[in-house]
């Protein structure tokens, strides 16, 4: 993972459920390039073809509420979105979005606005709005997560550790 | 200090004390993988190069969000799934058992104290039968299969009360919408629920279901409720695991308490696009609807469609409106025709879907469409959730969409079940 994420912002508000990210019509299938031509199309008609490789989501509360179907974040990850900011996420939805390797923080969204220029800087722990001088604190990820994150998702980190290792 | 019964279950299969807040690895007793999360969950497991999962009799797959399958995509998924179980000595659910939460519980999969996960949000709906149970991620599910483990942050827990009788009328589920609205779509957030109170105590197990399966609509890891003779005469006759039911003590250390009087509780309706959008009928009866659904793993139960009949039984529905009825299962099926309940529901107007999931989460049937508005059973009403963003979904009791049904319109169910 870079230690810094820098994209152009897509905003959403609060209780940004799954089935807004992606469908259940469209959600029976491994094609995953199909599930990102479908991201957000329910609350955003056209956002998978607005998307530039690295943008970032930024939300309001709860995001990823609802159904634990990770096509959700299987669908932001193929769509090319970087990163992804959030007040707060649903619990399901946040483990699957670290579990797919995909840079989700917490962080207060509020000032953050559509079109935004931001930067992730993860040795800072802060979101910069360069445009704005603004500079937003990153609130730290659970340590099995960090880890998680940094092999780039579940699947790597069980493939080089076997299981799951906490230290408590 | 006490512990909360989340703190004991999660503790039983981490095998030492463990508090809330703490991360633990724990042991998982079922994993139940359906055909909308199954397929990435195996694609996952394969790339970690081990040939078996780690305890085929512990885990279940389940073909229910697309049966039977309505094209050859799906079709091919369901071979996927079926490949995998005969190869693994899996059990499989094939299209048509029903709806995978009421297979578990059904089926006797589960039992008290026990942890148990599955790639779906409603697998809260266990707790009702004192099971610390929570829907995951495919990908987390891979790990799962691997390893028999999960990695969690332990809950807090919200005592959740229930005082009094419920009014002629009020269902579990309107008991829950009021709830959800009370407290909001994310008021439980990352919290256990532990569900209490005499209401509680004189709900039948289905209902219970009810209560525990929308858990997760108001944001909750778990929906707990106390193990009691009704889930020891459940579980007796199937002889499923040990029953080792662990409770909260009274003096834990509780995030928070509600208490609602259950008796003060009219039937409630949820307005689209939220769940949390909680109204009591009354303030939306008359509201013009052109398709009821009864069903899903919330209220398709035997008691959900006997409380429908009693409000469509002689009557006729509305020749503005549709109405679906969806048994959860080949069980309920088959004891609501021995019952008539089928026949009644059938002669007033309804057509009857094979047992699964598909409407509810818009994969397979009965799609609204543009502008229409819909009153359903079902746990959530989503802008597109049944398959037409340009439709709004109405979410209410059995009693309130059968009453609905019939006028075409959201009415209250209480002058229908006076006689």
């Amino acid at each position: 993972m870079e230690s810094i994420l820098k994209g152009r912002v897509h905003k959403f508000g609060d209780n940004i459920n799954t089935d807004y990210i992606i469908a259940g019509k469209y959600t029976k299938t491994l094609d995953f390039a199909t599930l990102a031509e479908h991201v957000f199309e329910d609350i955003a008609p056209g956002f998978a073809k607005k998307v530039l490789p690295g943008d970032i989501v930024a939300a309001g509360r709860n995001f990823g509420c609802g159904s634990s179907r990770e096509q959700a974040p299987i669908a932001i990850k193929h769509a090319g979105i970087g990163a992804i900011l959030a007040k707060s996420y649903a619990r399901i939805f946040f483990r699957n979005a670290i579990n797919q390797g995909i840079p989700a923080f917490l962080c207060d969204t509020g000032e953050i606005e559509e079109g935004d220029s931001l930067l992730v800087d993860l040795e800072k722990n802060v979101v910069e709005l360069p445009d704005r001088g603004k500079i937003i604190p990153l609130s730290p990820l659970s340590p099995v997560m960090l880890d998680i994150l940094r092999e780039g998702g579940l699947v790597a980190y069980l493939k080089k550790n076997g299981t799951y290792l906490l230290s408590r | 200090m006490g512990k909360t019964a989340a703190e004991k279950i999660v503790s039983a299969h981490v095998h030492e004390e463990v508090k809330t807040g703490d991360f633990v690895i724990a042991d998982v007793d079922l994993a139940m993988i359906h055909d909308t999360t199954g397929p990435i969950a195996i694609k996952a497991f394969e790339e970690y190069g081990r040939k078996r999962v780690w305890n085929p009799s512990k885990m279940v797959i389940v073909l229910d969000h697309a049966t039977p399958s309505p094209n050859e995509r799906i079709s091919n998924l369901h071979t996927l799934l079926r490949r995998f179980a005969s190869s693994q000595g899996i059990p499989l659910f094939d299209a048509g058992e029903g709806v995978c939460h009421q297979l578990v519980v059904e089926q006797g999969l589960v039992a008290p104290g026990g942890l148990a996960v599955g790639a779906d949000s409603h697998t809260c709906t266990y707790g009702a039968l004192n099971v610390f149970a929570f829907g995951i991620g495919s990908t987390d599910m891979s790990g799962v299969m691997l390893t028999g483990k999960l990695w969690l942050r332990v809950p807090g827990t919200m005592k959740v009360e229930f005082r009094g009788a419920m009014p002629e009328g009020t269902c579990a589920k309107d008991l829950m919408l009021h709830l959800i609205g009370k407290i909001g779509s994310d008021g439980a957030d990352y919290l256990a629920l532990s569900f209490c109170g005499e209401t509680v105590r004189g709900m039948s197990l289905s209902e219970r279901m009810t209560l525990s399966n929308m858990a997760i609509e108001c944001g909750a890891k778990a929906g707990l409720m106390e193990a009691d003779e009704k889930t020891f005469a459940h579980l007796k006759a199937l002889g499923g695991p040990v029953p080792r039911p662990l409770w909260d003590d009274d003096d834990a250390d509780f995030a928070s308490q509600v208490a609602i009087d259950a008796s003060a509780i009219p039937p409630q309706v949820s307005r689209p696009h939220s769940v949390d959008s909680v109204v009591p009928v009354t303030e939306v009866t008359g509201t013009e609807i052109h398709q009821a659904y009864i069903g899903t793993c919330t209220n398709g139960r035997l008691e959900d469609l006997r409380i429908a009949a009693r409000v469509l039984a002689g009557r006729r529905i509305s020749g503005n409106c549709r109405l679906s009825v969806c048994p959860p299962s080949r069980k309920v099926l088959k004891e609501a025709l021995a019952e008539g309940i089928i026949a009644q529901l059938v002669e007033a107007g309804a057509t009857l879907l094979p047992p699964g999931c598909g409407p509810c989460p818009g994969t397979h049937l009965g799609v609204p469409g543009d502008g229409e508005k819909v009153i359903s059973t079902a746990n959530r009403n989503f802008k597109g959730r049944m398959g037409n963003n340009k439709a709004e979904i109405y979410l209410a009791s059995p009693a309130t969409c059968a009453a609905s049904a019939l006028e075409g319109k959201i009415a209250d169910p209480r002058k229908y079940l006076r006689s």
